[in-house]
């Protein structure tokens, strides 16, 4: 197990949310979205310039951008 | 006697909400907009037995925060207009998430009932809700329905009814958001509710929670109801941000999100759902995003896609465009034959029906438009593109959903700007969507394209096609520099987060995609034809005010009479000596040239003369005469105005589009005209003031006319700089 931060995970790699490093207004939409800490998400891929990336979360597929997904922190399974 | 009830209709976005309220509602809707703001309002009735039920489908959104437009218009229609229940649509196949906007429905204490969204889907995905249990543990009605078929929707407004008729008080639901949290609520809810702080409106322990939360709106008012309050809340708030900041690195509006979230886990533990298979299944739906979001067939397809709807919206819609343009022109000929000559059948012919059948004639182009678009949003492949394209936008200030307006608007060249300022309703952001709907007019639209064609064809003849391109290129980095340049000044923010779900693709309804195009486009008939109308009137009137001189009138009459004199008629009745063809001609030809000098002079004399000329003071800076700013003007109310008024200053008779090869000659023959003056003319005319019906469309979408006056002057300010620019280097370097 080992903690990394969204925008480094791989293609299908799979982790468990353990921290969104931010408040306001994007914060806000992360959380609202059911991005928060416990929450299990698989990249799923990422758009033809390598951003945005797109996330499984609960069912459903959100996409983030890069610089969005800098403020959440993942523990993957190696 | 009718018993009437109010309700409110509240959702995620991607829950099936529209569906469901077309479902219910039907034909019987009504769309306006919130007052103030641009979030459109629907309103629809549903019968059942001798009850009225008025249903307001509120804007799908995943929370109601004070952030966006929207969720704000939702919170003060459920807080000012207390419907007497909420019905809260979620999809099975989401719960976790959609129950998000739930929670806080249960913290204001609304009525709520739910409708279990797409029990079907759900089931394909092994997914297995008990809803007895879900009623059971969250405390309120649950009942699943599938709105695309019907199923269900009738148990779902008798529960509602049942619930609206018991009256209920709003009880906020007490959430626990942990212990820290917790003990400060108590605190701010004591005080609030001590003071009498702002508990007229809202309920005691949600205006502690939107303090928590740093809400700015409730901020604001608390602020103005009591100020020394509002500072003692905030410090306390402040006080408990810093302890959580120092002990566990996190902010109380975060603390309050994951306890939501806990208290939904909490109930769907409790054996709500079961999964028949494994969680990481990829569904149809992931399989076929892995070919259409695929980094090389995906931007291929996207391309076929968008052409192709390109050419559907444009060519489809040719027909039924050219069966409204000889609608029109019999309508004309009708008003022709049947009026007396004079003041009022121009102001009819001209003025009216030119000008209302120029605006209705756009309308099968704007219904296919919104056709197509309903079929991309509807399906889920509008998500896509934006998902695909928003890296190249966002470096532009705008973000992926824009690509839409701009290929509408003739980014590949012959769109029309109008459907493409309409498309930007898709955007969510809104400074993004404005500099979007600003900049999408500089895309070459079909009405500019024979106008371009000519200047091309008369100034730089042989490649005709590449300087088209050339053209439609320069207008999209035109349209994305402006867009930067707007977004860094008068549109200055950072960027709108974008947290986009990309949903599940689906098969849209046809009944979904036609209600949805019929209302769009007849809120473009009603607001457009009506401003239209008096625009119209106004342009006819000042390009015909005041008339000529009588003085002046009657030397072309004797002009005339002359003519006449010396090629007399020779169809006298009982003689069938007829005059020799080539006599006729000569004849008709001296007519015409009488009646195209009085014309031209009579132009001259109008209003719009009179300021075409005064405008030569400032346009000969970019080489324009007083003929081509007349011209512009006339564009300004449509674009294909430009080659008629042209063709009527430079007398060449009725300046048919048919007939631009031959002004096209004049042009390029004339020694007022060079290449340069050409390439000046050309690239104002592709760049300044939007056509009226486009400015129209702005104001209405930006929500005022002080965007639609902007994005007149400001283009008009670019177009002309710009054409300064070239004309005056190109004239120093020949």
């Amino acid at each position: 197990m080992s903690r990394m931060m969204l925008r480094q995970m791989r293609r299908n790699q799979k982790g468990v949310i353990t921290a969104v490093k931010q408040g306001g207004e994007l914060g806000r939409r992360i959380r609202d979205m059911g991005l928060v800490p416990g929450t299990e998400i698989t990249v799923q891929g990422r758009a033809p310039l390598y951003d945005p990336v797109a996330l499984r979360v609960m069912g459903s597929v959100l996409s983030l951008r890069n610089n969005e997904a800098d403020f959440i922190e993942v523990e993957v399974q190696p | 006697m009718t018993v009437e009830f109010k309700i409110a209709l509240a959702g995620n976005p991607n829950s099936g909400k529209t569906t469901l309220f077309n479902a219910l509602t039907g034909s019987r809707q009504h769309v306006g907009n919130y007052p103030g703001v641009t979030v459109e309002k629907k309103e629809g009735i549903y019968r059942l037995e001798d009850k009225k039920i008025n249903i307001v489908d509120l804007p799908g959104t995943y929370s109601l925060t004070a952030y966006s437009e929207e969720e704000v218009v939702a919170r003060d229609f459920l807080i000012f207009e207390k419907p007497q229940v909420i019905v809260n649509i979620v999809d099975a196949a989401n719960l976790e998430r959609n129950l998000y906007l739930t929670t806080q429905f249960f913290e204001l204490g609304i009525p709520v009932v739910i409708a279990l969204n797409m029990i079907d889907a759900a089931r394909d995905r092994g997914i297995e809700i008990k809803e007895d249990r879900l009623a059971e543990y969250l405390g309120v009605p649950v009942v699943p329905i599938i709105a695309r078929s019907g199923y269900g929707t009738q148990k779902l407004m008798e529960e509602t009814v049942r619930q609206a008729a018991q009256k209920k008080e709003w009880r906020p639901k007490p959430i626990s958001y942990g212990e820290d949290i917790d003990s400060t609520l108590l605190d701010l809810e004591e005080k609030i509710i001590r003071g009498n702080f702002l508990t007229d409106t809202y309920p005691g322990r949600w205006v502690a929670i939107k303090y928590l939360e740093n809400d700015q709106q409730i901020m604001d008012r608390g602020r103005k109801e009591n100020a020394a309050l509002s500072a003692e809340l905030e410090k306390e708030v402040e006080a408990v941000s810093r302890h959580l900041l120092e002990t566990m690195e996190t902010y109380p509006e975060a603390m309050v999100a994951d306890h939501r979230y806990g208290y939904i886990k909490g109930i769907l533990q409790k054996g709500v759902i079961s999964h028949k298979y494994d969680k990481d299944r990829l569904y149809t739906s992931d399989r076929i995003d892995k070919v259409l979001t695929n980094r090389f067939l995906g931007p291929l397809f996207m391309g076929l896609v968008l052409f192709g709807l390109y050419t559907f919206t444009f060519n489809y819609s040719e027909l039924p465009v050219a069966w409204l343009e000889i609608l029109f022109d019999h309508l004309a000929q009708l008003a022709d034959s049947m009026l007396p000559d004079g003041q009022l059948k121009s102001l009819i012919v001209s003025g009216i029906i030119d000008g209302v059948g120029g605006v209705l004639g756009f309308v099968p182009l704007i219904m296919f438009m919104f056709f197509g678009i309903a079929i991309l949003e509807d399906s889920g492949y509008l998500a896509r593109v934006a998902f695909m394209l928003d890296r190249i936008f966002r470096i532009f200030g705008l973000n992926g959903s824009s690509v839409m307006a701009y290929i509408l608007s003739g980014g590949i060249a012959g769109g029309c700007a109008v459907p493409g300022v309409m498309a930007t309703r898709t955007l969510r952001s809104p400074k993004e969507r404005m500099a979007t709907l600003l900049t999408a007019p500089f895309m070459n639209c079909g009405a500019k394209l024979p106008v371009l064609a000519l200047f091309i064809g008369a100034f730089f003849s042989e490649n005709k096609a590449q300087y088209m391109f050339f053209f439609t290129i320069l207008s999209w980095l035109v349209a994305l520099m402006l867009a930067k340049l707007l977004r860094v000044t008068v549109l200055k923010g950072e960027s709108t987060p974008f947290v986009l779900e990309l949903p599940p693709y689906r098969f849209p309804t046809l009944k979904g995609l036609f209600i949805h195009t019929w209302e769009k486009t007849w809120q473009y008939i009603k607001k457009a034809g009506t401003v239209i109308l008096g625009i119209s009137i106004i342009i006819w009137a000042m390009m015909t005010y005041p008339g000529l001189p009588g003085s002046e009138k009657e030397k072309f009459a004797m002009q005339r009479q002359e003519v006449e004199a010396a090629h007399p008629a020779m169809i006298v009745a009982g003689s069938n000596m007829a005059i020799s063809g080539a006599e006729a001609a000569e004849r008709d030809r001296l007519l015409a040239a009488i009646d195209r000098a009085e014309a031209n002079s009579t132009l001259r004399y109008s209003v719009a003369g009179r300021v075409g000329t005064a405008l030569e003071r400032v346009s000969f800076l970019a080489g324009f005469d007083w003929r081509t700013n007349i011209a512009l003007i006339g564009g300004v109310a449509a674009k294909e105005v430009i080659l008629s008024t042209l063709g009527t200053a430079y007398s060449l008779g009725s300046g048919n589009q048919e007939e631009s090869g031959s002004l096209a000659k004049t042009l390029a023959a004339d020694p007022a005209w060079n290449p340069i003056k050409g390439l000046s003319v050309l690239l104002f005319i592709s760049y300044y003031a939007p056509c009226f019906v486009t400015v129209i469309c702005i104001s209405r979408e930006a929500g005022s006319w002080k965007w639609g006056a902007f994005s007149m002057i400001f283009n008009t300010l670019f177009a002309f700089l710009l054409a300064t620019l070239v004309f005056q280097i190109g004239s120093l370097l020949c």
